[in-house]
């Protein structure tokens, strides 16, 4: 663990006690966990190789809980990290030493299902597959399904902005969203947008989603529901090289197809997925796609036709198209489990998620091998071969002295490498504290203390979630300065009318 | 207001807006120009004019995506992405029929400022749903950029959705980057005869709840065909728009019909008829400024779509109201007969009631300086808005006052 937090406030330290006898006041009972034991699972997320305890742990159970909370930790100048189910990969629910870890989990309420409107009012601490087990009874599901779909909340969802196989076709989280209660850092509570869509006035939901817990506390989401596709087939297709499949999915979308799902894995993870889950993966290809296609049964027909055709000139050595619903959900089942399956393989496994324009995916592989050979850490590859979004698993043991940083500066040579060919640092799992320092290789200053300055509307004092997404902190009385260049005289060279 | 600058290059924006910060002006953000009657007028004291700003600088059909100097004719980027199949999927309106400015004369830039999205919104989403990247320049002079050229990305805070529907109030997109879509093979639509509006919102939402992927949902009241070109007159349609390949098309129109038996026998437009329907649609054409409705005051009303109905009633209640009902009900443009609030009171206190948002489109710049154009927030958003503003814009060089006083 490399990455340096905001410095502790020692004061606040000092004044441990009292503060936990104050929160007592706002949640009372078992909602503020100040014990070390009870405290420890908190101690990370998904991102292991970081940890913190926090000072106290608070979770409340209604909005005004939230709220008085907030304004309290805002008036005593206590910083607050908000937490949903603590699966980020990125470290965006780290504790702080001197922090108030907000657990969000007892919001788990679905307050309103709304088939008329094809909406659902939730609670954050909702998560994200129950959304779906909740309407589909009628037929609905709820569009984004990152990995962790059974564990992770829709409040995490909003922070993070979370895709997952489908978002191709279906959108992120932004994309399937209507409107939010919020908290800010002072109490205040905000309610934004509703059930209809695209409110006047600022995009305040559009900022707010992936905004990785810096702006607000939210307290209520409204989603989007979908009809569930009347039905979904996928092609299996093997090829020969990482070219063959780049082109591929290039013809696919470039014949005007955009499948439901569409997923790559190179020979490592291939190998590592197969002999874990038996999906019948060929072995002796270098990519394996998978495209989904859904919607009615006579599109899926044609489609899958089409896709196989361009799968055939694209030099693809098996095709296997499903014919029940079974062969269907194994061929995911692969790609589903290709992270526990790398993480048979190896003791450990570093997860990076950079999204490049798809046309560059055999140079970025290329230049991964080359990587890998220089750190000495293998790396299997699985990608969101659709959009871009590329999730190379480094291979490494926290026990072999040096591995862990290798692997962490492999990564981030990746995520260079992404930006470098016209990409970007993440795709979908967000910057937290893994990727903050990188964020100069993508933004300049100036787009930082833009962003910032976005912040400083929100949270004037940065005591939310700070140490996360902007590797400097610049303190909104500095960055809200004008500089003028001086009255200079009208650009002569400018035409006037 | 009687300067005019036009830029040629993004240099010179920032080089026009710190002189602006300099010398204590406010500038006018115009592209070409189609929505300049959107909006409060500002109080600015000079023009910015970024229509020099032209060019297609990246289309890649494969990858989905187009980057173009944001004044950048909205046209020559359909044309060009068409070519290939393409489409932007949030099919973009023209104000020119609704504010009497020349068709065809819209920016990519202006139609993101202004998040403009046409009846494919319910199931594509809308301009800030495609937009990927951008790079402006604020108030306070300075160049900054956010997003990029993928779709799935997450670094740092989605700025493209801030600057969408921001009139802008918080830089001058200089470049900006979209996504694009292929373009469905064909399209047919299901009219459905003779419904009132409560009877076609049920209508509209079962379809929308069915697995008929319907791209395009209004109802249209007599008075309002009559005014569309090519459409069978003398009574009340529920459009219903079927896009996709042929064979999931015809599929899905068989469904559809069977589910829309109970509210009539329905019609059937094939693809010229049904494109220039949704195209009319879009574009708000019953209410041209040069039309039977041309001297209304027309009012944009988002609500939840179970409440247009009762919204449409209300309003209609209480004034002299022409309503196109669009989004399955949850758009609802209205045109009111002229007054000197434009309807406003009556407007937001139905909307009040219904849940939603709603927007001044058209009426005198007297009445659009008088009156908030945009639904007023409460206290705090209203803050939180202005803050914002501070933070890109703190001396009100942007198209001040464009949305609030103040902002």
């Amino acid at each position: 663990m490399s990455v340096i937090m905001p410095p502790a406030d020692q004061g606040v330290l000092a004044r441990r006690e009292r503060i936990v006898a104050a929160l007592r006041a706002f949640v009372p009972g078992e909602g503020v966990i100040a014990t070390e034991r009870e405290m420890k699972p908190f101690e990370s997320d998904g991102l292991t190789a970081y940890r913190q305890m926090p000072m106290v742990v608070v979770l409340p159970e209604t909005t005004e809980q939230v709220s008085r909370v907030l304004a309290y930790c805002h008036a005593e100048g206590i910083k607050v990290v908000p937490r949903g189910a603590g699966t980020s990969l990125s470290g965006g629910a780290l504790p702080l030493v001197d922090g108030v870890l907000l657990g969000m989990a007892k919001f788990s309420r679905i307050r309103e299902i709304d088939f008329a409107n094809r909406v659902a009012v939730v609670e954050p601490g909702v998560t994200n597959l129950a959304v779906t087990r909740a309407v589909e009874h009628e037929g609905f599901y709820y569009a984004p399904d990152p990995s962790s779909q059974i564990a992770c909340t829709i409040g995490g969802n909003i922070a993070e902005n979370s895709g997952g196989v489908h978002c191709l076709k279906y959108g992120m989280t932004t994309n399937n969203v209507l409107g939010c209660e919020i908290v800010l850092i002072t109490g205040e509570v905000l309610r934004i947008g509703g059930k209809h869509l695209d409110s006047g006035g600022y995009d305040l939901l559009g900022i707010i989603t992936g905004s990785e817990g810096l702006l607000g506390v939210v307290t209520e989401i409204t989603v989007r529901l979908l009809k569930k596709p009347e039905t979904a087939r996928a092609v299996l297709v093997g090829f020969p090289s990482s070219e063959d499949a780049g082109a591929c999915v290039s013809q696919v979308i470039g014949a005007g197809i955009i499948p439901g799902g569409m997923e790559m894995m190179d020979r490592p993870a291939i190998h590592a997925v197969e002999e874990f889950v038996h999906a019948g993966y060929p072995l002796d290809v270098e990519a394996l796609l998978i495209v989904e296609l859904d919607g009615p049964q006579a599109e899926v027909d044609h489609l899958i036709a089409r896709v196989s055709e361009i799968a055939g000139g694209c030099h693809a050595s098996t095709i296997r198209v499903s014919t029940s619903e079974e062969e269907r959900l194994l061929f995911w089942a692969g790609r589903k489990a290709a992270f526990p399956a790398v993480g048979r393989i190896s003791p450990d496994y570093y997860c990076m998620d950079g999204t490049i324009p798809r046309a560059r995916l055999p140079q970025v592989l290329h230049r991964m091998k080359e990587l890998s050979a220089k750190y000495g850490l293998g790396v299997a590859n699985v990608f969101h071969a659709g959009d871009g979004n590329l999730h190379p698993l480094i291979l490494y043991d926290a026990n072999k002295p040096g591995e862990l940083q290798r692997a962490e500066d492999f990564g981030s040579d990746i995520l260079r490498l992404c930006v470098e060919v016209g990409g970007v640092l993440t795709g979908e799992h967000g910057v937290g504290v893994e990727k903050r320092d990188l964020m100069p290789a993508m933004f300049s200053e100036i787009d930082l203390k833009q962003q910032q300055r976005l912040k400083c509307a929100f949270d004037d004092q940065g005591l939310l979630n700070p140490g996360k997404v902007f590797p400097a902190l610049h303190r909104c009385a500095e960055l809200g300065r004008v500089h003028i260049s001086g009255g200079q005289l009208p650009f002569p060279d400018i035409p006037r009318f | 207001m009687t300067d005019l600058l036009k830029v040629r290059d993004a240099r010179d924006v920032e080089t026009a807006v710190q002189w602006a910060l300099g010398a204590g002006k406010a500038l006018e953000i115009v592209g070409g120009g189609s929505k300049r009657a959107l909006g409060r007028p500002s109080q600015t004291d000079l023009t910015l004019d970024l229509s020099g700003l032209a060019g297609v600088t990246l289309y890649e059909p494969d990858e989905l995506v187009l980057s173009a100097k944001a004044g950048t004719k909205l046209t020559e980027i359909e044309t060009l992405v068409a070519a290939s199949d393409q489409e932007l999927a949030f099919e973009p309106m023209d104000f020119g029929s609704l504010l009497g400015t020349a068709p065809g004369t819209a920016t990519i830039g202006g139609v993101l400022s202004v998040n403009a999205s046409g009846p494919r919104r319910i199931k594509a989403g809308a301009a800030r749903d495609h937009f990927l990247g951008f790079s402006a320049v604020s108030g306070r002079g300075e160049t900054f950029k956010s997003g990029g050229r993928v779709v799935k990305n997450v670094t740092g805070y989605d700025l493209c959705k801030l600057m969408a529907g921001a009139f802008g109030t918080l830089g001058a997109m200089t470049d900006v980057t979209i996504k694009v879509l292929p373009r469905a093979e064909t399209e047919q639509t299901l009219l459905v005869p003779g419904l009132g509006a409560a009877r076609a919102a049920e209508a509209m939402m079962q379809a929308m709840a069915s697995s008929c992927e319907v791209s395009g949902a209004a109802h249209l009241p007599a008075s309002i065909v009559a005014r569309l070109p090519g459409m069978p007159g003398g009574q009340a349609f529920t459009a219903l728009r079927l896009e996709g390949v042929a064979p999931s098309v015809a599929h899905r129109k068989t469904l559809l019909e069977s589910l829309m038996r109970s509210y009539g026998q329905p019609e059937t437009l094939d693809t010229e008829a049904s494109r220039t329907l949704w195209r009319a649609v879009r574009d708000v054409v019953p209410f041209a400024v040069d039309g039977p409705a041309g001297a209304r005051h027309v009012w944009r009303l988002s609500t939840a779509p179970s409440q247009g109905a009762a919204l449409g009633a209300a309003l209609a209640a209480e004034a002299d109201a022409e309503l196109i009902y669009d989004w399955a009900g949850g758009l609802i443009w209205a045109a009111l007969a002229p007054s000197d609030d434009a309807g406003a009171g009556l407007v937001r206190r139905a909307v009040a009631n219904a849940g939603g948002q709603a927007t001044l489109i058209r009426a005198p710049a007297a009445i659009r300086a008088a009156i908030d154009v945009f639904t007023p927030d409460g206290p705090g958003i209203a803050a939180l808005s202005q803050r914002i503003k501070d933070g890109f814009d703190p001396k009100g060089v942007l198209n001040p006052g464009r949305m609030w006083a103040g902002i």
